[in-house]
């Protein structure tokens, strides 16, 4: 089974990043073979939907199974409607928690577990938020 | 005549300023475009007469012509479109309307449909004429109701725009079109940063603009010199003092209730015609 982790670095040794859409490398582990390939978040730094679009490519990859920090709304709605299993608060290294995963250690979530974004940093507060300008 | 009033942050006293600046004209239109947070009718108290709510164009799928191929998706620079193996979602709040997708579905699967993102709120106190926007919550964009709100202008009447604080394109799409536009400053070096940003932004869109200094007293003379240097004309003071600050603080605007500062105001108009050549 195809395993999507996200990651601070591009090996099986790197942390789990907990930012889902933010993380700058998804990890995708064959669970049996443990062969790995990590793929560069492009959309790392994207004005808004990073988690959308995160979840566009693992589901593209073919990964039933996401681990990693956090989710927000958006990209949980996401994830679910592509049928991928959600497991958040993971931490350590990607060997470390596909092994956890695969001993059955690690729970799903059933919600997203953080607040939404829309993209502009909304809860930063109305001053930060204004500066962002909105690329309309 | 259009005049904005403007501020490079929040709590200068701008919107108290615009307030006042309309209650001392006649024939008036005050159209509040700080969407997010309007609160001149705060001020005001008016009677709404009636609302209407601001649409934008979102994109909605029909899934018996989907075939899930993800051209949607692939396309949308905003990551609003989601498209799973049997199932495609869309995210209204982070559409921006460009139309691109329902062009590039092979399907022609999507069309479009109206999503509320904020309401126009028409009142009168007197005889002026109020109009606020106000966005509907988690809804970042404020342009589309900004320019709902700037639909209303009536060319026969002397209107004054609220715009929001700051120099984000909200601020900008308010400004836009005026004929002068009034930024609020307080004497401080916070004041005097964003003033200076301001003013680039207004030279920039070529729009004349003078200065009214709020809080005048507190602080120090360096907002004074940069007008100076600039040659911005400070067109009026509003000192730091008690009764001022006693009204504000019961949201009551001041001129109402001293008939120098509406002299003032009135005076104020007449500087600002001249200025902007009308
Ligand atoms: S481009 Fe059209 S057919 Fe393809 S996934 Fe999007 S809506 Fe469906
Ligand atoms: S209209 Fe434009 S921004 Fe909105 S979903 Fe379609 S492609 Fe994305």
């Amino acid at each position: 089974m195809r395993i999507c982790v996200t990651a601070s670095g591009n090996s099986l040794d790197a942390p789990v990043e907990p930012r889902f859409g933010r993380c700058p490398y998804f990890i995708f582990v064959d669970s049996e073979t443990m062969a790995f390939e990590a793929v560069p978040n492009m959309a790392m730094n994207a004005m808004g939907g990073a988690g959308i679009q995160a979840a566009q490519l693992i589901a593209s990859k073919g990964a039933k199974v996401l681990i990693t920090g956090n989710v927000g709304p958006n990209a949980f709605q996401a994830l679910v409607a592509a049928g991928i299993r959600i497991i958040t608060g993971a931490y350590g290294t990607v060997r470390e928690v596909v092994e956890k995963f695969k001993r059955g250690e690690l729970r799903e979530t059933g919600s997203p577990t953080v607040g939404g974004h829309y993209g502009r940093g909304a809860g930063m507060g109305r001053g930060w938020r204004r500066r962002y300008p909105p690329p309309y | 005549m259009i005049i904005a009033v403007a501020s490079g942050k929040g709590g200068t006293g701008k919107t108290t300023v615009a307030v006042n600046l309309a209650l001392s004209i006649s024939n008036v239109q005050l159209l509040d475009c700080d969407v997010e947070e309007p609160n001149a009718h705060l001020l005001l108290n008016p009677k709404i007469n009636r609302k209407e709510p601001v649409y934008i164009p979102v994109p909605t799928v029909n899934e018996k012509l989907c075939n899930y191929c993800g051209k949607c998706s692939e396309f949308c620079e905003y990551n609003a479109i989601f498209v799973g193996s049997n199932k495609i979602l869309i995210f209204p709040e982070l559409c921006h309307s460009c139309g691109g997708c329902a062009l590039i579905c092979p399907k022609k699967a999507i069309s479009e449909k109206q999503h509320k993102i904020g309401t126009l709120n028409f009142g009168s106190a007197g005889n002026l004429e109020l109009i606020y926007g106000k966005l509907e919550v988690g809804e970042p964009l404020a342009v589309p109701v900004i320019k709902a709100v700037k639909k209303q202008i009536k060319n026969d009447k002397n209107v004054i725009l609220d715009s929001p604080p700051g120099t984000s394109c909200p601020v900008i799409e308010t400004v836009k079109g005026s004929d002068y536009c009034i930024l609020v400053t307080e004497p401080t070096p916070f004041g005097l940063h964003d003033l200076k940003i301001t003013v680039e932004v207004l030279e920039d869109i070529n729009i004349p603009f003078g200065v009214i200094v709020n809080r005048a007293g507190i602080g120090d003379r360096k907002v004074y010199d940069f007008c100076k240097e600039k040659e911005i004309p400070v067109l009026l003071e509003i000192p730091y003092e008690r009764v001022i600050a006693e009204l504000y603080s019961q949201g009551v605007p001041f001129s109402l209730k001293i008939p120098e500062w509406k002299e003032k105001f009135k005076m104020l108009i007449e500087t600002v015609k001249e200025y902007a050549g009308k």
